[in-house]
């Protein structure tokens, strides 16, 4: 396959940026997109021009490392991860677009990567269970029902990519933090800290700049790991039988 | 900084103010269809204009319509307050999004229709509700009773084929708004569950469709009958 290629390229966090085109030959249909873009780095590091810099790590589609706006789709045309999008989804010939996810509360740092730390942070807020919970519990012993496992499992599956940001049209977090909060608040372990984590990872989604819901459900056909907008309905009653019944003032 | 506005201020809470303030707004279309139906009923107006002079006259109603203004207005401040939050939430865009690809073109352009409603709404005041409120207004009586004639004011806008027009493509983005904002306003409200969310999402379709329609139909079945 030979391809144009339209990358976005940024020297760092306050440079302008801009596009710039490349092209490039003999990509077999079998590459992931990753490896297409492997192979660009490697042309350009032997030209001596510096590589495309972009997220990756186990590309396996379970880290949640990757990301990439291709086409103007998060992760590119299917619903995965871009580490598991192969070329076979491009036709040859095509000019393929890639820019990094754009938030406010995801600054780029070079080129393609940004700084999704604003995650950690909503993470460090609330979204952990701090309570001495013991070792590991035999099978069945820790009363909850399948039915309630299986959704908190669901909402645990989230890699914490921040596809769901990038398709926001108002770089909305609540696909994210009500899956953070969902997994926690459905499991027996989560309850005692169940209102005050509601009201904090909220307060430090807010505190970051992220957007606010139109419920347009962009980030659920867009989430690789097909976290459902069920679970953000759920952080808004957790959220506000949280705020009316906590001892926070 | 107090725990409610607190609360009102985060975007769950400014989002909550817009659903109950949307969801009571749809409530209220239904009232005043109800009403705007017996411009149809054949009796010169009669019907209407003793059930405009209740609706004016009946302090319930007074304190309702109060509490109507202060909702609109509610749901246009907040809507203007989320959209320069969401943004700022992006101050570099895409080059190139595939939008249609992952949601509705009503759902991502609720802005623009609610200010193209918020237009018609001004307009519908100014042209109705203030004519018949402090405006000079012919005078008929029935039995010996007198009322205004609401009735003929509106039946001289809907004579004309431009207002008739403005009328029928605004219950156009009426039907737009609500086809997205009424199951939107419950799944902000937290009401999502796998027995009542698609009954909300069907009853929000045919809501959607059948109370713009029939809004439309009325001045428009005027037109042609003048």
């Amino acid at each position: 396959m030979n391809l144009t290629l339209k990358i976005w390229r940024q020297k760092n966090n306050t440079d302008k940026g801009g596009f710039k085109e490349y092209k490039i030959t003999d990509i077999s249909e079998d590459m992931s997109f990753l490896e297409m873009l492997d192979v660009l780095n490697e042309q350009l590091s032997t030209k001596g021009e510096d590589p495309v810099h972009f997220d990756h790590d186990c590309r396996e589609g379970i880290c949640g490392m990757c990301s990439l706006y291709i086409n103007g789709n998060p992760h590119g045309p299917q619903q995965t991860t871009t580490c598991q999008l192969h070329m076979r989804s491009f036709k040859d010939g095509d000019t393929i677009s890639i820019e990094p996810w754009r938030a406010k509360a995801f600054p780029v740092l070079k080129d393609l990567v940004v700084d999704r730390s604003s995650f950690d942070r909503i993470i460090q807020a609330g979204g952990y269970v701090s309570v001495n919970t013991g070792g590991v519990p035999d099978a069945n012993e820790i009363p909850i029902p399948k039915s309630i496992a299986d959704l908190a499992m669901d909402a645990a599956q989230c890699i914490g990519c921040g596809a769901c940001v990038a398709a926001c049209k108002n770089a909305s977090a609540m696909l994210f933090t009500s899956a953070k909060i969902s997994q926690l608040a459905l499991l027996p372990q989560g309850q005692v800290e169940r209102k005050i984590r509601a009201e904090n990872m909220v307060a430090q989604m807010d505190a970051e700049g992220f957007g606010a819901c139109t419920n347009t459900g962009a980030c659920e056909a867009e989430c690789p790991k097909g976290i459902s907008i069920t679970n953000i309905a759920r952080m808004n009653r957790e959220y506000f039988s949280a705020v009316l019944s906590s001892d926070t003032v | 900084m107090s725990w409610v506005s607190k609360t009102l201020n985060s975007t769950l809470g400014r989002k909550v103010l817009m659903a109950l303030t949307g969801l009571f707004l749809i409530l209220f279309l239904v009232v005043h269809l109800a009403g705007n139906l017996q411009l149809l009923i054949p009796d010169g107006g009669e019907a209407f204009n003793k059930y405009a002079a209740t609706m004016a006259n009946n302090p319930f109603i007074k304190v309702v319509s109060i509490g109507n203004f202060a909702f609109i207005l509610l749901h246009v401040i907040y809507s203007i307050i989320l959209s320069r939050h969401n943004k700022k939430s992006r101050p570099v865009g895409y080059s190139i999004t595939k939008a249609s690809s992952n949601s509705t073109w009503a759902s991502r352009n609720m802005g623009i229709l609610g200010t193209l409603l918020l237009i018609f709404i001004l307009v519908h005041l100014k042209g109705f509700y203030y004519e018949v409120k402090f405006g000079s207004i012919p005078m008929t009586s029935y039995e010996g009773v007198e009322f205004k004639d609401v009735f003929a004011i509106v039946s001289a806008a809907y004579s004309n084929v431009l207002y008739v027009a403005f009328y029928v493509l605004s219950m156009g983005f009426l039907a737009f708004h609500l086809s997205h904002g009424f199951a939107s306003a419950f799944q902000t409200l937290g009401l999502n569950h796998v027995k009542y969310s698609p009954l909300i999402r069907k009853v929000g379709l045919v809501f959607s469709i059948l109370i713009p329609a029939l809004f439309a139909l009325i001045p428009l079945v005027m037109f042609f009958q003048n």
